[in-house]
């Protein structure tokens, strides 16, 4: 059935955009040394907030457990190292609204004590993969290219839809960044380890490893560990260099010439997508018994003083993590966190590390400038061009503009991956990526609006309905009652309204009669 | 330490409107320059005062309408539209006239639609039709081509021509004017002669008329640039060419002696100008890849439709005008595939 090669296929669109990644490509600077306060946020990943599991000032461990989570998306959090409980509130974190969010402070007892941990599983191809799955989930492993959604979920794929092939993400898209490619530099058995795990979770067939060809080292460095790991039908694919490759439905079509359906995902195709790093983290996870508790962020731009990688625990402040690359240089004007397609700028640079964070850009004025005053739309297709999802990102502008939701949603509003081309392209400088978050966030909000008007008028006709229910039956209660006295009084063998109603008469008469005599009795003294 | 806080993605590609309208201003030099040669510095002067024209009006129009006018002017979009009308108006169109179409461009067509990027109909070639319809005579007077030309005009007396409306003494309008080649063939072919009789006439050359042929080809460099430069891609002009290529043609294999060969239509009035640079107006045109093929062949075949059974000669205007009325309808119908879209989505 396959008649080409992985790696073959093609995705429309896309924009070549000059790497930048040597200037952090192959670079390791270490580990942050540990501040005196570590901030974690409850939400560091996609889905519900973990609920905290300590209070304050409890003494806690590296690797336990703080906070929890009940429902199924979700992810807990762990201590990245030992000390105490310092707070649990409102703290600023890294999201583009710049608000604050529910985080708990830890203060650092510079001991790094770990606590108890869950044994290593190094024959888990022994082991029932649900139990794997529950190992993945405890070490709160997310997406660790960006997304941050629950890995545990993603490898819990349902009986009904069986994996075809697993695809590695070593793709790396984002201009700057270089985290991924200095893993599999470096630690590219650790990888190919996890690799091994998540085939067994996810008894897949094949699985295709994705990396683009600026990346020649970690590709060499891939395939010797593929090849030492005795792992047959695993293959390092070159890929070629272009901004979004590295998007999960763009590299899943590029390796496997399948197509994630539009609003679905890819396990209904019978694949499932992993980034590198997440691997590795599962490597951790089974293999020592380690939660997530550190990643590798890119350090870089024209604003740092010495681009490159460093190993940073969850919950430091990216000021910390900006003064171990050497501090700003004069030239820093931004700090984007990501790349500079899908990043984001941090107003400030107090905020904590988290799962999501693989990069922080401080770029110059040359390289992310303010952006331009836009100009008309002069409708030159330049943005359908360059949509990796097939889009007709000017008419979703112009229907997100007019505030016509039903519209965007018609052309496929949801389908966009918001990764920028388009607005790259642009040369009337439209920020299009812009109009469509706006045009999402709108919807979302009109669909809550909705359903809450929903429910309130459902929890409205219940209540009238109950109201009526509730006099129904008081009435039938009272009818019930009269009846049961009605037969009382007849078994007595009286009509009680017939004798009340005499009694009444002869009340009546008897008054009457005193009144008349009354009037007698005073006429007769006038 | 606060920082600047923009949307992503940051960075654009050295790219803007300005350099998309000059890149087109600069694909139109050759084929600008082989119109002066061969009709004379007419063609100089009404381009500049198109130019003036439209340079005054827009910023007019935008003061009236409170928007900023410095980035409207540099935008160069009302250049370009001026100097498309002005090279389709015969040479010694008098002053008030390409003013007025300009100005009825600029205005009407343009900004009373909303400005750039609003407008559903092509300004030159509304501003175009409407000096056709209202001045049919003045609007067919154009000169001979300059090998034809028995009487050619200096600078001084082009200038006194388009300005005063007077000639040279010894001149009058019947002598140094004569129909354009596709007036000529429409006329001979009324008065029913064959079409290798027509051919007989010095006027035609290898393809089209002599003259005009070459500035269609100069006009085609132009166009290649544009196609290379990215500004345009291949489906419209491809597709309007192949439409009246794929008409003409036709009839011409049934009736060669009545129906002219494919070429001459190629290589006559406005067809290379209209492929490559009105039809692709971006602002007016489809925009989905199918909806570019649709739109750029209806328009060839309306082309010569028109031009064979219409009531005017050259018929591009027109042609592009009805398709521009039809823009919106054709891309609704050829919405491209959506990435991993399911059967039902796209029925």
């Amino acid at each position: 059935m396959i008649t080409q090669n992985p790696g073959s296929w093609d995705f429309h669109g896309g924009i070549h955009r000059p790497d930048c990644k040597s200037m952090s490509a192959g670079k390791f600077l270490g580990k942050v040394p540990l501040p005196e306060t570590l901030v974690l946020p409850l939400q560091q990943h996609i889905g519900a907030m973990a609920e905290p599991v300590v209070k304050v000032g409890e003494q806690v461990f590296k690797g336990q457990t703080i906070a929890r989570v009940s429902e199924y998306i979700g992810a807990p959090i762990h201590a990245p190292t030992s000390g105490t409980i310092a707070a649990i509130e409102e703290h600023p974190v890294p999201h583009p609204s710049g608000l604050s969010a529910p985080c708990i402070l830890l203060q650092v007892d510079g001991k790094d004590e770990w606590g108890e941990l869950p044994e290593p599983l190094p024959y888990f191809d022994d082991m029932d993969p649900s139990l794997l799955r529950e190992r993945i989930r405890w070490a709160g492993i997310v997406g660790l290219g960006g997304a941050a959604f629950p890995t545990s979920v993603k490898v819990n794929h349902g009986p009904d839809r069986p994996i075809q092939t697993l695809v590695i993400n070593g793709a790396e898209c984002e201009p700057y960044i270089t985290c991924d490619d200095l893993l599999m530099r470096e630690q590219a058995d650790r990888v190919v380890e996890g690799i091994k795990v998540l085939l067994y979770v996810v008894d897949a067939e094949e699985c295709l490893i994705g990396i683009e060809d600026n990346k020649p080292e970690a590709i060499a460095a891939m395939r010797k560990a593929v090849a030492e790991s005795g792992l047959k039908d695993v293959q390092v694919i070159q890929v070629p260099t272009r901004y979004p490759m590295g998007g999960e439905k763009q590299l899943i079509k590029v390796l496997t010439g399948k197509e994630v359906p539009s609003n679905g995902i890819p396990s209904e195709i019978g694949v499932i997508c992993i980034n590198v790093a997440t691997a590795a983290a599962v490597t951790d996870a089974v293999m020592a018994g380690r939660p997530l508790l550190s990643r590798l962020v890119t350090v870089t731009g024209e604003g740092v003083n010495s681009s490159g990688n460093l190993e940073v625990p969850f919950g430091v402040y990216m000021s910390h993590v900006i003064a171990h690359a050497g501090g700003y240089s004069d030239k820093a004007y931004k700090l984007i966190l990501g790349g500079p397609m899908m990043g984001f700028t941090l107003g400030d640079d107090q905020l904590p590390v988290t799962k999501g964070s693989n990069c922080l850009l401080a770029a110059s004025r040359e390289e992310a400038p303010a952006p331009d005053k836009a100009h008309p739309c002069i409708r030159c297709g330049k943005c359908m061009d360059a949509c990796p999802a097939q889009l007709l990102p000017q008419q979703l502008y112009w229907y997100a503009r007019a505030r016509d939701f039903d519209k965007t949603q018609e052309y496929h509003l949801f389908d966009c991956i918001e990764c920028g081309c388009c607005s790259w392209v642009c040369p009337s400088h439209i920020p299009l990526v812009q109009y469509y978050r706006f045009a999402k966030t709108e919807t979302w909000a009109l669909e809550k609006e909705k359903r809450q008007a929903e429910d309130a008028r459902r929890r409205h006709e219940a209540r009238v309905e109950r109201l009526e229910r509730l006099e129904r039956e008081r009435k039938a209660r009272l009818r019930q009652k009269k009846d049961a006295l009605e037969k009382k009084t007849a078994a007595n063998g009286a009509n009680p309204r017939k004798a009340a109603v005499e009694a009444a008469m002869k009340r009546v008469a008897e008054k009457k009669a005193r009144q008349s005599e009354a009037e007698k009795s005073s006429g007769e003294s006038s | 330490m606060k920082l600047p806080v923009h949307t992503s993605p940051y960075g654009v590609l050295p790219n803007n409107v300005t350099r998309v309208m000059g890149e087109v201003l600069l694909a139109l030099v050759p084929g600008i320059i082989a119109l002066v040669y061969y009709f004379g510095w007419g063609v100089l002067i009404n381009i500049s005062i198109a130019v003036t024209t439209a340079l005054a009006a827009e910023a007019g129009v935008l003061h009236l309408r409170h928007r900023p006018v410095r980035p409207a002017l540099s935008d160069l979009s009302a250049t370009v539209t001026a100097v498309l009308l002005a090279i389709a108006l015969p040479p010694l169109t008098p002053w008030w006239m390409t003013m007025l179409g300009v100005l009825f461009a600029i205005v009407m067509v343009k900004h009373l639609y909303g400005g750039l990027g609003y407008n559903p109909f092509n300004p030159a070639m509304a501003a175009y039709v409407l000096l056709l319809v209202s001045f049919p005579v003045a609007m067919t007077q154009w000169l001979p081509p300059e090998m034809l030309n028995a009487h050619p005009l200096s600078f001084a007396q082009t200038l006194t021509a388009i300005f005063g409306g007077g000639l040279p003494d010894h001149l009058t309008w019947d002598t140094i004017t004569s129909a354009t080649p596709l007036d000529a063939m429409r006329e001979q072919l009324k008065m029913n002669k064959t079409i290798s009789e027509i051919a007989q006439n010095p006027m035609w050359g290898n393809f089209g008329a002599r003259g005009w042929e070459w500035v269609g080809n100069w006009f085609l460099i132009g166009g290649l640039f544009l196609l290379w430069r990215k500004v345009i891609t291949w489906h419209i002009p491809f597709a309007m060419i192949a439409g009246l290529l794929l008409a003409s043609g036709l009839f011409w294999l049934f009736d060669p002696e009545s129906m002219p060969f494919p070429g001459f239509h190629l290589f006559s009035g406005g067809m290379i100008l209209g492929a490559f640079f009105i039809a692709t107006d971006p602002v007016t045109a489809s925009t989905t890849p199918k909806g570019r093929i649709i739109y750029g062949f209806l328009i060839g075949v309306t082309v010569f439709i028109i031009r064979t059974w219409g009531g005017y000669p050259d018929a591009v205007a027109f042609a592009v005008l009805l398709m521009n009325m039809a823009a919106p309808t054709i891309d609704y119908y050829t919405q491209p595939r959506v990435f991993g879209a399911r059967d039902k989505d796209n029925a």
